[in-house]
């Protein structure tokens, strides 16, 4: 905060013994907070997550030339009963994670423990037990609903393939289930295109509450729909979130959403997750340079804050999850980016603070890069010597 | 506003009626605003209450939909766009008026190479050679911040990643120095640290080109940064009208303030609800016959069941469709 009128840091990394724990390609540890140790408060446990996806050429004969990292090395716990917003630009991986902690991807490595047990082993029936306690709530609303089937199917699917509910007792769980959520149980016979999108994502989530879940995966859930419409649908599902006990992990591109609705946060870049943290600790003092550079894009609703915010403008696109970067994944559009060191070693995501973790090099519990829009190095090389410094000696 | 002669464009009552196997659907309802030059104005709402369709109807390109009847005037630079035959208004449109759209994939022309994409454009309205084309097409691409323009001048649209496809689209805008730039979602489609990108650079180059700008979105954070005055439509209509700062600080229309209040603010202390505005919104071919919002609105009367508000003017400068504008004006503030 205060002081440090240096975009580029010192770097302070020496006295953790450089890179030491994830060298030889062995997962990053997995950064639960508090309760550690099995079981405890995770509800499920994330280790060294992969999911590439093959690159093929050749008409007949389909040869591998590549892959698509989507997911590349994920460590993380979710909490019983908590929020775990996950946010990141498209292409990042996040929507992949929450498919593939579903097993709805086919993992290239690594493992998904749901109370304590590893759901890659599970097959068949057993795995669509455990399935029960996991759902999905997705992001298009007018996809992700079957428009031949009436509400009542919809809604009473999941507890006839799971055999939930004795015949005749079906009928008024889904209407006691559409008026949970706010859809009056008379449509019952209904059709989804006779509903706005609003409606649509709350029979979707009806769906996902049938068959009685603890976590739920929620994919981009409000970005389809009206501005007017979110606040209903978010409001929605905290208060089911406190009736029911449920975890969600909350996937979404919108950083003002994902603060408003998590208690942790984790941020991905290309595949990897480059911060975790508590929520006031992420969105008051971000670590990674990424992080801090998503925040300050974030147009807020007040001319007044806007003419005074000064966005950080990072260089260039996301690259290519078919060949990210060497070392850092971040390296190629880091302002802070040193070189010899951040394209060269891969950081990983270490335990800056207690329970705030953060892939950077540049990080380190005593410092951490400070980064700032071009007007405010302007600025500070303006008063700093009074004449004509060139700004941005560090960028671009 | 009040000096007549001062508007570059001047809408009065457009309404734009489809027909619709539900009856007539009234998208744009007597819409009327004038923008002056080099003014950034924001046209925010939802998905279906008019603001697309107004642009289009603005280019005139509301007229090709067959179903579609369209009234009241479109005054720019002087003459009723309208009332022009087409042969003029393509003299109009992409010279003096351009556009960007929402979505850079499908706005581009996934056959063409860029450079025929940009020069046609050019060589058409500016009536130049077809090398003083190219190169000017290199020095915009160059202008919005493509690196090797002149190479990438010869490659087409699916080489771009959706940020520089939606630059180009800007250079394209921008070619034949436009008065006005209508801009339809340009940022939607993008990133945050896109969106941050390609904002500056529209900002920018209204400030270098001295274009007007009319921002449609319904994204309140874009608008508050990047426009002077801000219109907000609901259901075909505009309910209300003012600067930013005034808007934001001190909405008229609850509407406005219901908008406000549901959006949750980075730089505000997280709350434990966020407040919603209640219900749906209208189906644009079952209108009720008083104020459109009133089913959902906190502050409706009988009265607004029964009569239609009119946009009228509040304070100084500022407009508001709303029987108790008043009411909200005493309140202190969002």
């Amino acid at each position: 905060m205060a002081g440090d009128p240096y975009a580029v840091p010192a770097v302070p990394q020496a006295p953790d013994g450089s890179v030491a724990p994830g060298a030889a390609g062995v997962p990053d540890k997995p950064p639960s907070t508090g309760a550690d140790g099995d079981g405890g408060d995770t509800l499920v446990s994330i280790t060294d997550l992969k999911v590439h996806f093959p690159i093929t050429s050749g008409v007949i004969v389909q040869r591998k030339v590549g892959a698509v990292r989507a997911v590349d090395g994920l460590s993380f716990d979710v909490l019983r009963g908590e929020t775990l917003g996950l946010v990141g630009e498209s292409g990042c991986g996040k929507s992949t994670t929450g498919r593939a902690i579903l097993q709805l991807e086919k993992l290239t490595a690594g493992q998904v423990f749901y109370e304590g047990a590893d759901l890659a082993r599970l097959h068949g029936g057993a795995l669509r037990r455990q399935r029960r306690r996991m759902q999905m709530i997705f992001q298009d609303p007018y996809a992700s609903l079957n428009s031949r089937m009436s509400l009542g199917h919809i809604v009473g699917e999941p507890l006839l393939v799971h055999n939930l509910r004795p015949r005749g007792e079906r009928e008024d769980r889904v209407k006691e289930l559409l008026n949970l959520v706010g859809i009056n149980p008379n449509t019952i016979n209904r059709y989804p295109h006779e509903f706005s999108g609003g409606q649509r994502q709350r029979i979707g989530i009806a769906r996902a509450l049938a068959v009685e879940p603890n976590f739920i995966v929620c994919d981009e859930p409000i970005s389809a729909l009206d501005v007017s419409i979110r606040a209903q649908i978010i409001n929605l599902l905290q208060a089911l979130q406190r009736s029911f006990g449920l975890t969600y992990l909350f996937i979404a591109h919108d950083l003002s959403v994902v603060r408003h609705i998590s208690d942790r946060v984790a941020v991905m870049y290309l595949g990897r997750i480059v911060e975790l943290a508590a929520n006031h600790e992420l969105y008051g003092e971000p670590f990674h340079p990424y992080t801090q550079a998503l925040l300050s894009a974030v147009p807020i609703p007040d001319p007044l804050v806007e003419e005074r915010r000064r966005p950080v403008v990072l260089a260039g696109d996301v690259p290519s999850p078919a060949s990210p970067p060497s070392g850092c994944h971040f390296h190629t559009r880091c302002p802070a980016a040193q070189k010899g060191l951040c394209d060269v070693d891969d950081p990983v995501l270490r335990e800056i603070r207690p329970g705030h973790f953060a892939a950077c090099h540049l990080v380190s519990a005593a410092d951490y890069p400070k980064i700032r829009s071009a007007e405010d190095r302007a600025a500070a090389a303006g008063t700093a010597a009074a004449g004509q410094t060139t700004p941005g000696g560090d960028a671009s | 506003m009040s000096a007549q002669g001062d508007n570059l464009l001047k809408v009065t009552d457009l309404a734009v009626t489809f027909d619709s196997q539900e009856g007539e659907v009234h998208a744009v309802d007597g819409v009327s605003f004038a923008i002056a030059p080099g003014e950034t104005v924001g046209l925010v709402g939802e998905s279906g209450c008019g603001k697309s369709i107004s642009a289009l109807a603005i280019l005139g390109l509301v007229r090709m939909m067959s179903n579609s009847t369209i009234g009241g005037s479109v005054e720019f630079m002087g003459r009723d766009l309208l009332a022009l035959p087409e042969r003029e208004v393509r003299r109009v449109r992409g010279r003096d008026m351009a556009m960007i759209f929402q979505d850079p994939v499908t706005s581009l022309n996934p056959v063409l190479s860029i450079e025929r994409q940009m020069t046609e454009g050019i060589e058409n309205h500016l009536g130049v050679s077809h090398s003083d084309a190219v190169k000017r097409s290199i020095e915009l691409l160059e202008t919005v911040g493509i690196p090797k323009a002149a190479e990438r001048l010869h490659d087409y649209p699916h080489q771009f990643s959706g940020g520089m496809r939606q630059r180009v689209m800007i250079a394209i805008a921008l070619s034949c120095n436009p008065k006005l730039l209508l801009a339809d979602e340009p940022t939607t489609a993008l990133d945050v640290t896109i969106q941050a990108q390609i904002l500056h650079l529209m900002k920018q180059l209204s400030r270098d080109y001295g274009a007007a700008i009319m921002l449609i979105t319904h994204d309140l954070g874009v608008v508050a940064g990047m426009t002077e005055r801000i219109l907000v439509m609901y259901a075909g209509r505009i309910v209300e009208s003012a600067t930013a700062k005034e808007l934001f600080g001190h909405p008229h229309h609850p509407y406005t303030v219901g908008l406000l209040r549901s959006v949750p603010r980075l730089d505000e202390p997280r709350k434990l609800t966020l407040q919603s505005i209640e219900g749906l919104p209208p189906d644009l071919a079952h209108l009720p016959p008083g104020c459109a919002f009133a089913p959902r609105c906190v502050l409706r009367t009988e009265q607004c069941r029964l009569e239609r508000p009119e946009l009228t003017p509040t304070t100084p400068g500022r407009l508001s469709a709303c029987f108790h504008s008043d009411k909200l004006m005493a309140t202190a503030v969002v």
